[in-house]
């Protein structure tokens, strides 16, 4: 209500200056943003969002609708029925389905001037792996992270492990987390040495990072066919199996993302596979000193980005897609983007934000801000395909028969090959 | 008679055609839809007969739904209702505290199943969650109740049950106060023992009131999948998948019309087929004054 | 009313009636108090998930994991929570929700109930029976269709939308045409006789009498809607048509995380209005449906 009156506010004002107000064709803009309502990013986005009504005298009115899954939804619902936003910050990988969708419009049609192209090619390579078909560019990074551990330094010491060295190799891991797991005397598991998501929406993001560790890249770059049954993948799974059937240093059965933030606040677990999203939140929240290291991979770390793209729809007018244009240029100009990354842990998208003055200060205080960014070169892309919710849904369904002990590790990875390819068949001909 | 006709027509004309707009007609077209492919992008749906059906029956995710739906039917109807007559009874006696009892027993059912979802969900986290601690008190182990496959089903049940008892129970409620008194007198004279004035006066008296119980348990066993939405999303492994909900993310995750379409046709042959049983063959059973 | 068995020993009966208890009030005091533990037991067991819910809603968050029966009390959670969304518009939305859906359906019921209980026509069982399929199809399995419905008629991210399929309801239809056929022919006949034209008749003679029928479907409608969630996820997308069930499902997915002292104060405060106001009237609940007949 506050924002309201203040945007109020400020629309009066810009109203009051003519020259502006002859310049513009477009006034107000409708922007979905994939956070529950509330919190602390609400008051970043509006913030971005009223500064940029300063400069330009647009008014981008962000509608807030969940998670990504639920975003997603609302913005097709809303889409599919006639109105709608311009643009919204999705998941990249969702790119081919929403293609399939046929509500983009890409980059290059809404117009890129010379000094477009330098922006797009400013940002960091592996943010931009889920962006590219057919030659054009459909979306643009903007809260984007990877995947990496924390881990609870007061453990570690506890059990005897060095605090400053945080393992490189699943065997390292293993080792690691079998010391790190704490059973009562009954045999009840008082801590978890290691917990990584295998709920909807999360699973397949937890996958491609073991994925990647076993040097197996899930997916063309078309969308068009993916390799579950590739050797290396299988492996992958297993080793994700043996974590609690035979090391035991994880749960069987499901875990919930949103459960492991608090799992690992509160000393339940002591490594923890999360975003990097949530590193602000735990260093003010943690009660016990905590670090950040690079997620272990066969021989050395590896993992996954993923996080939210900036998609610009087919169903605004020509004005409404410069201005949304020109919005998306203001979230991701260096000095913008750095303050993301300081509020919020997302990782800074362009090396050039990296370079300002305010991140450079910020890493020098907090170093632990850096340690993302130095894993983009081992990064791989978001699974991402066509029917990109479908294929996610029969990888999550055999990855949680798996964990939950009903499916071997092969066996579940070549269903989930099957059925990915009959999903994927009407596309391959395409 | 014939302005009668009119007049009759005209009053219920609002009403009907509401209905007809938001129940019938999107029945028939749901129909319809599921006989055409699926609209890909500007591309307009074609016809292609049954096959969204042979694609349903070769969908095992299908099959896990309507498994799922039927054990959930067949759990939670029985349990909420036996338990509705029995918290009716319990609390249509002058015991103590009565007055409290009715309100815990009716408090779930004011909820949102949202709000009891929020609240299961934390009741059954592993490890910290109330359920665990007070197992832990007792010596059991950690469960990870919503992520194992055979447990996450039956608490989804429990969940259920725990929400729609206290409404039936006062249908039951209401239906006992009514009961004139002067029938227990007569089977006091009579000699008639607890147990058998209830079995042969009681029971049968209640039957209209068990009959619409048990519609509304139907329904709801079909109609509601918001804990399934917040608690599990189907999961693990499609163990807590519904028909509804399969239909919710077909239709609004998939984007795919055709195959929800399909699907809704599935649910409503099988509400239609209940409700023909209910009314056909247990309507006529029950006694009516 | 009178009684259904006549002795045929006047003064042995009074004698024995008096003196007669039924069987089951001689039951022995064990067994009856098992009953009443038994039912103790469950009412407990019953009320047990709310109670924590409200003890950690009160309660700071860290003891949500760590039960402690001497934590402070504090009032933070609920502040947090209410500052967090705009939960005061969801209460908005959802109190017109439930006022337009109350007006309607007793608006467009009534007439129809009445011409279906006291209106001679052709086709009106049959209309009747095609009504009443409504009672087992309610509108949300049908949600991927009507909501293509809603959004040809343009009424998408409305309240109106949310309402709209339930407006025709096959369930206040059937009751009240149920209750109007208990009105005495004669009074409607007295009506006829002063006069009155068809709805005055409707409006001064069956609705006063059908009050009870109103309060008990008044009721049952309110509690419904105000807590129905999936057709109003799907057909809603803006804070200023969310209702609280949806506001509250979207506020408790976070990507960093679940604070459950939080979540269990928002998921309070959402349930609060209903639950306050079912405290505060269950008598006249229960009565209104024992009067209204539905049993």
């Amino acid at each position: 209500m506050i924002h309201r009156r203040t945007l109020l506010a400020a629309s009066v004002a810009t109203l009051a200056a003519p020259a502006i107000v002859r310049a513009q064709t477009v006034k107000e803009l409708s922007f979905y943003y994939p956070i529950a309502v509330g919190g602390p990013l609400q008051a970043i986005i509006d913030g971005y969002c009223q500064d940029f009504q300063k400069q330009s005298g647009i008014k981008v009115n962000p509608v807030y609708a969940g998670d990504y899954s639920n975003t997603l939804i609302k913005a097709m619902t809303a889409i599919k029925g006639g109105g709608g936003p311009q643009l919204s910050v999705l998941l990249a990988a969702e790119m081919h389905s929403l293609q399939d969708q046929d509500i983009l419009v890409s980059l290059d049609e809404i117009g890129l001037d010379a000094e477009g192209r330098k922006w797009i090619e400013g940002f960091y390579p592996a943010f931009m792996a889920n962006s590219h078909a057919d030659g054009k560019t459909w979306s643009v990074p903007f809260q984007r992270s990877t995947a990496v551990a924390f881990y609870n330094k007061q453990t570690f010491a506890e059990v005897g492990l060095d605090p400053e060295k945080f393992p490189r190799t699943w065997a390292e891991l293993v080792a690691a987390a079998q010391k790190l797991t704490k059973r009562d005397a009954s045999g009840t598991v008082a801590r978890w040495g290691f917990k990584l998501a295998s709920d909807l929406g999360n699973a397949q993001w937890t996958f491609g990072a073991l994925a990647n560790q076993a040097h197996c890249i899930l997916m063309n770059e078309a969308g068009t066919e993916t390799y579950f049954t590739d050797p290396k993948s299988i492996e992958a799974m297993a080793y994700w199996y043996s974590l609690p059937f035979e090391h035991k240093v994880t749960p069987p059965g499901i875990t919930a993302w949103p459960e492991i933030p608090t799992d690992f606040l509160q000393g339940n677990a002591a490594i923890i596979q999360h975003t990097t999203g949530s590193l602000t939140n735990f260093r003010n929240n943690c009660k016990f000193p905590f670090g950040i290291g690079g997620l272990p991979g066969k021989d050395g770390p590896r993992t996954v980005v993923g996080g939210g793209n900036m998609y610009f729809f087919k169903s605004a007018s020509e004005a409404e897609r410069k201005a949304a244009l020109r919005f998306v240029r203001f979230l991701t100009e260096p000095e913008r983007a750095a303050d993301w990354c300081i509020k919020t842990g997302y990782i800074a998208v362009s090396p050039a934000a990296w370079e300002t003055a305010a991140l450079k200060k910020y890493v020098a205080d907090y170093p632990p801000a850096n340690v993302a960014r130095g894993f983009l070169p081992v990064a791989v892309g978001e699974l991402s395909t066509h029917e990109n919710q479908r294929v996610y849904k029969t990888l999550t369904d055999h990855i949680q028969a798996c964990l939950g002990g009903n499916e071997l590790p092969a066996q579940a990875m070549e269903a989930t090959q099957t059925e990915a390819t009959r999903i994927l068949r009407p596309y391959k001909r395409g | 008679m014939k302005r009668e006709t009119i007049q009759a027509w005209l009053l219920i004309l609002p009403a009907l055609i509401l209905l007809v707009a938001f129940t019938h007609w999107p029945a028939a077209m749901t129909l319809l839809d599921s006989l055409y492919a699926i609209p890909k992008g500007n591309r307009p749906p074609h016809f292609i007969g049954l096959d969204n059906y042979a694609d349903l029956i070769d969908d095992p995710v299908f099959w896990q739904a309507l498994h799922n739906n039927v054990v959930y039917a067949i759990a939670t109807i029985p349990a909420s209702v036996l338990l509705a007559l029995l918290m009716a009874l319990a609390v249509n006696e002058a015991i103590p505290g009565r007055g409290l009892l009715r309100m815990a027993y009716f408090t779930p059912t004011m909820l949102p199943m949202i709000a009891i979802a929020n609240i299961w969900m934390f009741f059954l986290t592993p490890d910290y969650g109330l359920f665990d601690s007070i197992l832990g008190f007792f010596g059991g182990g950690r469960h990870n109740w919503l992520g194992d496959k055979a447990t996450a089903l039956p608490c989804m049940i429990a969940v259920g049950v725990w929400q729609e008892a206290g409404f039936f129970m006062i249908f039951y409620l209401a239906a006992l106060q009514t009961m004139p008194s002067d029938l227990k007198e007569a089977a006091a004279l009579e000699g008639s023992s607890r147990w058998n004035f209830f079995r042969r006066v009681t029971l049968p008296l209640l039957m209209p009131t068990t009959l619409f119980v048990l519609v509304n348990a139907v329904i709801n066993a079909f109609r509601v999948v918001d804990h399934i939405v917040v608690m599990t999303r189907g999961g693990p492994d499609n163990a807590t998948t519904l028909l509804l909900y399969y239909i919710y993310e077909t239709g609004f995750r998939f984007w795919d019309p055709a195959a929800a379409a399909t699907l809704t046709v599935v649910l409503l042959a099988i509400l239609a087929a209940l409700a023909a049983f209910q009314f056909g063959v247990l309507g006529r059973r029950v006694h009516y004054r | 009313m009178s009684t259904a068995v006549a002795s045929p020993r006047p003064l042995a009966a009074r004698r024995s009636a008096r003196d007669t208890v039924p069987p089951w009030r001689l039951q022995s005091v064990p067994t009856r108090t098992l009953e009443i533990i038994g039912a103790w037991l469950l009412g407990i067991i019953w009320v047990l998930p709310l109670l924590y819910s409200v003890w950690t809603a009160f309660h700071p968050e860290g003891y949500a994991t760590h039960f402690d029966l001497f934590a402070p009390l504090t009032l933070s959670n609920i502040v947090h929570a209410w500052q967090a969304a705009p939960f005061a518009r969801y209460l908005l939305n959802t109190t017109i929700l439930v006022t337009i859906v109350l007006v309607a359906q007793f608006v467009l019921c009534t007439p129809a109930a009445f011409a279906f209980a006291r209106l001679e026509f052709p086709g009106r069982d049959t209309v009747f029976a095609v009504v009443l399929l409504q009672l087992m199809i309610m509108p949300e399995v049908l949600l991927v269709e009507n909501y293509r419905t809603l959004s040809e008629l343009g009424l998408v991210d409305t309240i109106v939308a949310i309402a709209l399929p339930y407006l025709g309801s096959a369930f206040g239809t059937f009751l009240l045409r149920q209750t109007f056929r208990t009105v005495p022919q004669e009074l409607d006949d007295a009506a006829r006789l002063e006069g009155c034209s068809l709805l005055a008749r409707m409006w001064r003679v069956y609705v006063p009498l059908a009050r009870p029928t109103y309060i008990a479907y008044g009721l049952v409608s309110v509690s419904y809607h105000w807590n129905n969630f999936l057709w109003p996820l799907v057909i809603t997308n803006s804070v200023t048509t969310r209702p609280l069930t949806v506001g509250l499902s979207i506020f408790a997915t976070t990507d960093q995380g679940i604070d459950w002292s939080i979540v269990t104060a928002a998921t309070l405060m959402t349930s609060a209005p209903l639950l306050m106001a079912f405290l505060l009237f269950q008598r006249q609940f229960v009565q209104s449906f024992m009067r209204a007949g539905i049993r």
